[in-house]
């Protein structure tokens, strides 16, 4: 289990970013972390995996305190981080980002079977360069399936929707909704997204560096709609 | 063959006790083996040191290896290696250089490489480069390299310094024909007080011709880099350079690529990205479980691959 502690950040300018964060993410759940933009659940993912040393407050990850603890040792520890930027590196393939990301040579077959989950066909890419030559959406997949490759217990998710389009976004949800299903370990997605929303066992909401609301789906999904904190693309595209 | 020469051999040209194919080994300035095949003849040249090595037209999936080793302190080895390829050939040749110093001399060893290569032909030409031995004296690696490429012809070379090479001055010239390709990938990688210069000057003579120049390089420490290229559209043609440098410390790198279109259509295009590791690069390895240091190594090790 995952557990913040009153956990404060700022910026330079004396800006409150996070004012006092705790919550807890239960084992084997899919949590979704929604809210307002500038609201804070970017800073909140990069304080988990290490990328981000908060002004103060704890990080317990399974009870161990890995507040002080760099970016590394949390990876080591199971924490797995996807950017909402993915990096793109010259020169290493998709091949050689998922070998560092499983920490061993993988065979070809779970090479195919991992860009299989995220929905790459394996042939067009895995000796492909991570660079600028990949869409946004390609390299999305790839990021989400370097946190795969890593398979540990916490696996976070920031704003996978974000850079790609409409349609690769139908097939991103496909994907975290197969990966719930086979997944063994928690997943925490921040996202605005509806469809992503729809597919979460928790939802926790992040808005002016707090939280605002946590609880099932089930409990928090009628309040987000009725106040329309999220974006239905499909529905709004058959409005118009 | 002395002990290091098969050590630098296995480093610079995959040797693994026999060549499979025709070839030359040179030591200290010495042939030391030579074979030709069927179709690959090679001969002593007749008015410098160095090679004649002529290639049948058509022939077709066979190799070449001409490496060339310095094992020991105050040689300075001059070579001159001509290639006839003829057409429609499909080739590999395999050059590469090790120099190994065992004193406070200078250890050299400069090659010069002249590639003449016919309509139709297709050439793979594959260059490493390293410097070895712990002795104070310095090792210096002076490739010349000469293309002239007919109708259609293409080379695509693949050049390497691997480290351990105190000062380099790499010069590469191209003269294409109509339809010719040239692509060059030069990989470098310099550390402590090691100075290396490229330089690249092709002309785009031919209707149709095009050049990819794409070098990537590492500087580290102290050590400084330099890079010119000069690409020249002198029909309707295509060239594009590229030029990637990551520092390492205190390292240095000064790049000057030049496009001269001296044609309406010309189309010339050079990149050029100088910088550290990007701090994104290393926190995103580093959240796969990697330290600082082994994801420095890395991208590195990629970037130069």
């Amino acid at each position: 289990m995952l557990r913040l502690e009153n956990i404060s950040w700022k910026l330079e300018d004396g800006r409150g970013i996070l004012n006092d964060v705790s919550l807890e993410i239960p084992d084997s759940k899919l949590v979704v972390i929604t809210g307002p933009n500038g609201g804070g659940k970017t800073t909140l993912a990069k304080t988990v995996a290490g990328l981000i040393t908060p002004e103060s407050g704890k990080i317990f990850f399974d009870g161990e305190d890995l507040t002080g603890r760099d970016i590394t040792q949390r990876a080591k520890k199971g924490i797995s981080s996807a950017f909402q930027q993915p990096v793109r590196f010259k020169g290493l393939t998709v091949k050689d980002l998922l070998t560092l990301a499983a920490g061993r040579e993988l065979k070809r077959l779970e090479l195919c079977e991992l860009l299989g989950k995220v929905g790459l066909c394996k042939n067009d890419y895995i000796d492909r360069e991570v660079n600028a030559s990949l869409s946004g959406g390609e390299i999305k997949r790839i990021e989400i399936a370097t946190v795969l490759a890593r398979n540990t217990k916490l696996s976070i998710f920031d704003e996978p929707e974000a850079g790609i389009d409409l349609w690769s976004f139908a097939g991103l949800v496909d994907v975290f909704k197969e990966v719930k299903k086979k997944y063994k370990g928690t997943l925490m997605i921040i996202s605005h997204q509806e469809r992503i929303l729809q597919i979460a066992d928790e939802i926790i909401v992040i808005s002016g560096g707090k939280v605002e609301a946590a609880g099932t789906a089930e409990e928090i999904m009628p309040k987000l709609v009725s106040g329309s904190r999220t974006l239905r693309p499909c529905e709004r595209s058959a409005a118009e | 063959m002395n002990d290091i020469t098969r050590q630098l051999l296995e480093i610079i040209s995959d040797f693994d006790g026999e060549f499979k194919g025709a070839y030359n080994i040179r030591e200290d300035g010495q042939c030391a083996a030579r074979e030709s095949s069927e179709n690959i003849k090679i001969e002593s040249k007749q008015d410098a040191p160095g090679l004649v090595i002529k290639i049948k037209p058509g022939t077709k999936g066979e190799k070449v290896f001409i490496p060339a080793c310095v094992t020991k302190s105050g040689i300075d080895d001059l070579v001159y290696n001509d290639f006839y390829v003829g057409e429609g050939a499909d080739v590999t040749i395999v050059a590469g250089c090790g120099v190994h110093n065992t004193g406070e001399e200078e250890a050299r060893h400069n090659g010069i490489h002249r590639f003449f290569i016919e309509k139709d032909a297709n050439v793979v030409y594959e260059e490493k480069h390293i410097g070895t031995g712990e002795a104070s004296g310095p090792r210096k690696i002076d490739p010349v390299t000469d293309v002239e490429l007919g109708e259609n012809a293409k080379l695509t070379m693949d050049t390497v310094q691997l480290g351990g090479v105190d000062n380099t001055t790499r010069v590469t010239r191209g003269v294409l024909g109509d339809g010719a390709r040239l692509i060059i990938k030069e990989r470098l990688m310099t550390n402590g007080k090691e100075q290396a210069k490229t330089d690249f000057y092709v002309e785009l003579k031919g209707e149709n011709s095009g050049v990819d120049l794409m070098s990537r390089s590492v500087a580290r420490d102290e050590s400084y880099q330099e890079y010119h290229s000069v690409i020249k559209g002198m029909n309707v043609c295509t060239g594009h350079s590229e030029c990637d440098a990551i520092l390492v410390g205190n390292g240095k790198v000064s790049a000057s690529p030049q496009l001269d279109a001296e044609h309406p259509d010309a189309a010339l295009i050079h990149e050029a990205a100088i910088g550290k590791i990007a701090g994104e690069q290393l926190l995103k390895l580093r959240t796969l479980g990697l330290t600082e240091e082994e994801a420095e190594q890395k991208i590195i090790s990629g970037f130069l691959k």
